[in-house]
């Protein structure tokens, strides 16, 4: 068993990591802070949930969250999607595994993954509404958010939802309040079979890897860790029965990246309209001194009246 | 014979010292200042979010919140403000022989040798090419905006478009505001020209030197054309 996940201090703690701790700012240059923290992952290890949603209540529960009582649609996957409130979902996925033609019951627990190149904040147009913690957490900062929807088209993993109600975005925090104090993630703390658990980055791959080597050795052959390396790993990690075939557990991503189309609108793009914007103002004011006005003559005039001249009263 | 293509509604020539002609009704005019304002208004707004540099534009607007909302609202002003325009101008802006002409001699226009051009109707091949890439761009503005607007849209599209769609509006919108540069610009370097916009007249000079073809057509009594 990992060694249990910490109780509360009784008396008040200084925070791990704050402001001074930002290694990437939406919208802004900063200088990465150095050295970096370590860095913390949580791992959520597939062949071990039992699909009890304590980890979805607690999650409701720890960041007062409501979610709207919805209808039944013929599935385990309640709400249907995330939402601004729901900002974790354990997906149920039933697969007959081919090989076996046992029939396996994937449950994944979606949120945001924690990326370490977030595709959210590469996109995101508003100064300081996305930031990346040295320890590899990406939070969104509600007070600079405009609700423009950018971070959804950024997101590899299809994370962030917008609020009707406040026009704000909202994704999984990893509880970032928690960890400041030392806590591990309110999922990771409610989950009763340790299927989510906390910890460094390396200490969650050692983990994992013990993990991975129990399932080799009941039959698993394809158990593996999903740290993608397309989007520079991630700090929400899966032990996934089948590591060769992550879509079948509800579409999690085969190697996501960052869209190359959003690479291109946020890389190449803003160049291209400044440099041609730029060109065109430039053309147009050295016309001017170069070819100077184009002005009306005398004779022009003169010539106007000649020709309306005869024939109309 | 009825009205030649390129005269519009309202276009008239008043003898005098100098000669005035009417180019723009009133309504013409102030179509077109309801349209000029949303371009600007909506090339400021978008450019804010467009560029982190460009984000304190926001403040025009009452902060980023805002910007992001009433964007897309002056972009449904701006569209049906240029269909209003649309459709005053576009008979007169159909592509014509001479217009060929005057582009293969673009050096001369762009030296000022007016007198090695073609005579003109109403527009130049460089009005109507304004007049043409607008329409084209707002229309792919709006199309590519609505795919964007997320606060009432967002159901109707998958990311994957609206990631397309977003790029497409960005390089649309760097297109036009380079058209509106072009537009500016001319309207600046051709003296006389504002007026036309502004009191709605320009004076004979200005046509015979610039749209030479509209004036003697203005000038030339039309049968069935009641004389002033
Ligand atoms: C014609 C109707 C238009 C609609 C419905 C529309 C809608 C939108 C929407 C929904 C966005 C996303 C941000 C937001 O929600 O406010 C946006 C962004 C933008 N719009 Fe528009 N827009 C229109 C016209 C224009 C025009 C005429 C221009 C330029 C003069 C323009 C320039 C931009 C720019 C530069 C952006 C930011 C793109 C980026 O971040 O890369 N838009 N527009
Ligand atoms: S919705 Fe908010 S967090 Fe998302 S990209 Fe826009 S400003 Fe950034
Ligand atoms: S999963 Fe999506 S929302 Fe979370 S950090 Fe990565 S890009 Fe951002």
């Amino acid at each position: 068993m990992f060694p249990p996940a910490p109780n509360p201090p009784v008396k008040p703690v200084p925070e791990k990591f704050g402001d001074k701790d930002l290694i990437r700012k939406s919208a802004s240059t900063i200088t990465p802070a150095s050295p970096r923290q370590v860095e913390v992952a949580k791992l959520i290890d597939v062949s071990k949930c039992i699909g009890c949603k304590a980890c979805q209540a607690a999650c409701l529960e720890w960041n007062n969250l409501h979610e709207e009582i919805g209808t039944f649609n013929g599935s385990y996957t309640n709400p249907p999607d995330l939402t601004p409130a729901s900002l974790t979902l354990m997906r149920f996925t039933e697969w007959v595994n081919p090989e076996t033609d046992n029939l396996e019951w994937l449950i994944r627990k979606d949120g945001c993954m924690h990326c370490e190149d977030p595709g959210c904040l590469k996109a995101c147009p508003a100064p300081g509404a996305i930031v990346q913690y040295s320890n590899g957490i990406v939070d969104f900062v509600h007070d600079n958010c405009i609700g423009c929807g950018y971070c959804v088209k950024g997101c590899p993993f299809n994370i962030p939802r917008i609020s009707k109600v406040d026009n704000k975005a909202y994704k999984c925090t990893l509880c970032s309040d928690r960890i400041a104090v030392g806590q591990w993630p309110a999922c990771a703390k409610a989950c009763p079979t340790q299927a989510i658990v906390f910890g460094t980055k390396d200490e969650m791959k050692k983990w994992a890897d013990g993990r991975i080597t129990d399932l080799k050795s009941r039959g698993y052959r394809n158990a593996g860790l999903y740290d993608p390396p397309g989007v520079g790993g991630t700090h929400v990690m899966y032990v996934l029965q089948h590591a060769d075939k992550p879509e079948i557990y509800a579409g999690l991503p085969n190697n996501p990246t960052i869209s190359p189309i959003v690479e291109i609108w946020k890389g190449a793009t803003k160049y291209f309209g400044f440099a041609v914007i730029g060109f065109a103002a430039v053309a147009g004011v050295f016309h001017h001194l170069v070819a100077g006005p184009n002005k009306v003559s005398a004779e022009d005039e003169e010539n106007a009246e000649k020709l309306a001249g005869g024939d109309r009263p | 014979m009825s009205k030649p293509y390129d005269v519009e509604t309202g276009d008239a020539v008043h003898k005098g010292h100098p000669i005035v002609v009417d180019r723009y009704t009133l309504a013409a005019r102030i179509n077109h200042w309801i349209t000029a304002i949303s371009l600007i208004l909506l090339a400021l707004s978008g450019m804010a979010l467009f560029s982190p540099k460009l984000y304190f534009l926001t403040a025009l607007f009452g902060g980023g919140q805002l910007t992001r909302a009433i964007h897309p609202w002056i972009g449904v002003v701006l569209f049906f403000s240029f269909a209003g325009l649309f459709f005053r101008f576009w008979k007169a802006n159909l592509w014509k022989s001479e217009d060929g002409t005057w582009l293969r001699r673009i050096r001369d226009v762009l030296a000022g040798h007016e007198e090695r051009l073609p005579e003109l109707g109403k527009y130049n091949a460089g009005q109507k090419f304004v007049f043409w890439g607008m329409s084209a761009l707002i229309l792919v503005l709006i199309c590519s905006g609505f795919v964007v607007w997320d606060q009432y849209f967002y159901a109707f599209t998958t990311i994957e478009q609206k990631r397309i769609a977003i790029l497409v509006h960005a390089l649309a919108a760097i297109a036009i505001i380079c058209v509106w540069i072009v537009h500016v610009y001319a309207a600046i370097w051709v003296r006389g020209t504002i007026g036309a916009m502004t009191r709605g007249q320009v004076t004979g000079g200005w046509a015979w030197r610039h749209h030479r073809k509209w004036l003697r057509e203005l000038v030339r009594p039309r049968p069935g054309t009641p004389a002033e």
